[in-house]
């Protein structure tokens, strides 16, 4: 293996907070008691869990009793649409580019999908249509999308959805925005809205929802009616607590690391710029900071992936299926970017640890990269003649 | 070396993988995701690519997956549908090694830097002198030198299979003694594509494949005076000297002489109307140029090889002309040629649908 790790894929996962994992231990440990139970040793847990609710509602804006806990992004977003959908009659809209934790949740209760533009902002005609076309239930519009970084603009959204389905839940995927976009200023605008800590420098298998106070939403799960009845399980409570600790870091620092990050971005693009075929999905005004995606025509992503792991650089194109495989990107697909070309893609994502002098080496490494898959390719092609 | 060696998540790969790991090659495995549709145990579910997976993390090499869906449709599957709706019988493993793990794969591998591409099939490269041959396997029960008939020179050079000297039951004590979890894994028997998942008329298999694709066409069986003798259900799914399934009767065997998709009629026939003095290959593929003169020539994965000469009618197309007349191929099969001693392969061409012509008396 490469001794070097040029670690960029941070839209995945993030490492851990020294912070996060400090604040973990004693809930591993000494303070191993059930949240919910009636002694003392349960209420030093149950202190740590309400805590660190106070702290990530004070991040969001909201108030403390509109936290829920979940196990991640994934139940959050199920919980919304699918929560949604039983409590009220109507069907579920998303947009075309959601992940797939509320596409398919979507999709499986036969609702509307509403287009996107070339650059992957919500087509708000067609989603003016499509929420008249039947009762709504809910409208989900991702704030960050996952594998193109673009923002979206969740206040027009907002003033469609309201006018035109005014009992209809929006929700937001926010698990992309946290690290990026101030969250208090989403919160305005939509009834809920989900986190997933691990994108944030927490713990994997936590994730947040928070829910409008008077939002009728049912749970998914059901049981000992922790989390106000909403979410049944005993609370992951170092993992909550950790949770917390990473995402009030996160918050203060994110004015300085939007603007540190931002460089980093532009000076890769930069250093790309002689790569021949190399084209950028959205420009950088439309999309945080700490995702760069582009297109090389002629390359395929499985092929340039590989090359950049064997030189230790970790990137990703679109998402995995089960297997492992790569999958056609149908945000990329969403946005009319050729099949072609979307074969080429490729996602670089910073985060805490990211530093220049890294993505500069990145940079060096894809230009190499690029040009071995070409020099193959022509080798191939003038021996097949 | 460094080497790529597909891995299906079966024994013979599996121990291929570990075979060249001894050998002290630099090894990566593969496994390639072809078929996005369901499959029962076929080449690419997800429990196979965790067999893999699981392999190659016993071994300490990497493991990746390829997504090589669309190829495999457009290279496989439709083929595969258009060729039965006009009634030819293709042989979609020999067109997945030739497309996919052959010829993608290869490109693959060759991008990526690496200097062979190994796979678990049970046939030999051997040199004689400066040409390289595959030859049979060294198991007679499980050669599958049939399938990997199309490699030329250039492709030869680059090719590994580890496993083509060993018997399957050598395959499976040696991945039993690396403790392998796919030692006792059945081998795949189908094409991994077709499932027996029933669809809602309660077909299994090919059939259900094929209906919810294509048209299926009732026809009639006919006898060679043109004498209606039955029916059958899908003349798309009738194979050129089939015996099961159409009208039979009588004292005498009969066989498919004739399969017309169009005209919706079968014809049934003696094994002599079935006879004929000569084949027609196209689309050959040689291992080292084209060769004419007397061959054995295999027509199935386990097919007894028969006795013939090759007549290059054009570059495209070769006459076999058999020793013995022999029953007509079904359109889509392949012909294998071997040296006359049955040891290595010459090349391979696919059989083309001819009108019948009678046997040289």
């Amino acid at each position: 293996m490469a001794e070097r790790l040029i670690y960029l894929d941070h839209a995945a996962t993030t490492p851990m907070r020294a912070e996060a994992v400090e604040a973990m231990r004693p809930f591993l440990t000494e303070v191993f008691a059930n949240p919910s139970g009636s002694h003392r040793f349960a209420r030093r847990a149950r202190q740590a869990v309400d805590e660190a609710r106070e702290s990530i509602a004070a991040t969001i804006g909201c108030d403390l009793g509109e936290i829920v806990f979940t196990s991640g992004g994934t139940e959050s977003d199920n919980m919304a649409v699918r929560g949604s959908a039983e409590s009220r009659a109507g069907r579920p809209v998303c947009t075309a580019t959601e992940h797939h934790a509320v596409l398919h949740a979507v999709e499986r209760l036969e609702g509307g999908v509403v287009r996107v533009g070339a650059t992957g902002e919500v087509d708000l005609d067609h989603l003016e249509s499509v929420l008249a076309e039947a009762p709504v239930s809910s409208v989900s519009v991702m704030a960050v999308n996952n594998e193109t970084g673009v923002i979206a603009d969740l206040a027009a959204v907002s003033r469609i959805v309201r006018r035109r389905a005014p009992g209809a839940v929006l929700h937001t995927d926010a698990v992309q925005a946290a690290c990026w976009i101030d969250l208090r200023t989403i919160w305005p605008h939509v009834d809920t809205l989900a986190l997933s800590a691990h994108k944030f420098g927490g713990p994997k298998g936590v994730g947040v929802l928070a829910i409008r106070a008077g939002s009728n939403l049912a749970p998914l799960i059901l049981g000992g009616g922790q989390e106000r009845d909403r979410r049944s399980g005993t609370h992951n409570v170092a993992g909550i607590v950790s949770t917390a600790a990473a995402l009030a870091l996160t918050d203060h620092e994110r004015v300085a690391e939007v603007a540190r990050v931002s460089a980093i971005r532009e000076d890769l693009f930069a250093r790309l710029a002689d790569i021949e075929g190399l084209r950028r999905t959205v420009p950088s005004a439309l999309s945080v900071p700490g995702v760069a995606h582009l297109c090389i025509t002629g390359i395929e992503s499985e092929a340039l992936l590989y090359l950049l792991d064997e030189e230790g650089v970790c990137a990703s194109s679109a998402s995995a299926c089960a297997s492992g495989a790569m999958e056609p990107s149908h945000v990329l697909a969403a946005m009319g970017v050729s099949a072609d070309l979307a074969r080429g893609s490729l996602r670089l994502s910073f985060g805490h640890t990211t530093t220049s002098a890294e993505v500069a080496e990145a940079a060096d490494v894809i230009g190499r990269a690029v040009e071995r898959v070409r020099e193959a390719t022509r080798r191939l092609g003038s021996s097949r003649n | 070396m460094k080497v790529l060696v597909a891995m299906s998540g079966g024994v013979d790969s599996s121990v291929a993988a570990a075979l060249l790991c001894e050998q002290g090659h630099e090894v990566v495995g593969v496994t390639l995701r072809l078929w996005g549709g369901e499959s029962d145990t076929g080449c690419c579910s997800v429990s196979d690519v965790d067999d893999a997976r699981r392999v190659a993390q016993q071994l300490g090499i990497d493991h990746l997956v390829f997504n090589f869906t669309d190829d495999f449709h457009r290279d496989v599957v439709e083929p595969y549908v258009a060729d039965h709706a006009a009634g030819v019988t293709p042989n979609p493993c020999i067109e997945c090694n030739r497309h996919l793990k052959f010829d993608r794969l290869f490109d693959r591998a060759e991008i990526l830097g690496f200097d062979a591409v190994a796979t678990g099939h049970h046939a030999r490269i051997s040199a004689d002198g400066p040409l390289l041959r595959v030859e049979r396997g060294a198991d007679p029960a499980k050669d599958q030198s049939y399938v990997v008939h199309m490699l030329d020179q250039s492709r030869l050079a680059r090719t590994l299979f580890p496993v083509g000297h060993m018997t399957k039951s050598d395959v499976r004590h040696h991945a039993t003694r690396l403790g392998l979890r796919t030692a006792s894994k059945p081998d795949s028997q189908d094409v991994c594509f077709i499932t027996s998942t029933k669809n809602e008329a309660g077909e299994t298999g090919r059939s259900a494949f094929l209906r919810r694709r294509i048209e299926l066409h009732a026809a009639e069986v006919v006898d060679e005076s043109g004498q209606r003798l039955g029916s059958v259900d899908s003349v798309e799914l009738v194979t050129l000297g089939q015996r099961r399934g159409v009208a039979g009767g009588g004292g005498t065997k009969r066989f498919v002489v004739d399969v017309d998709v169009m005209g919706r009629r079968v014809t049934v026939g003696p094994e002599e109307s079935l006879l004929v003095d000569h084949e027609v290959g196209t689309a050959p593929t040689w291992s080292d140029g084209p060769y004419s003169g007397s061959v054995l020539v295999q027509c199935s994965a386990h097919g007894a090889p028969r006795a013939a000469t090759i007549v290059a009618d054009d570059s495209n197309n070769v006459r076999v002309v058999w020793t013995h007349p022999e029953r007509r191929i079904s359109p889509g099969q392949s012909l294998v040629f071997y040296d006359p001693t049955d040891r290595f392969v010459l090349g391979g061409a696919t059989t083309v649908a001819r009108t019948i012509s009678s046997a040289t008396p």
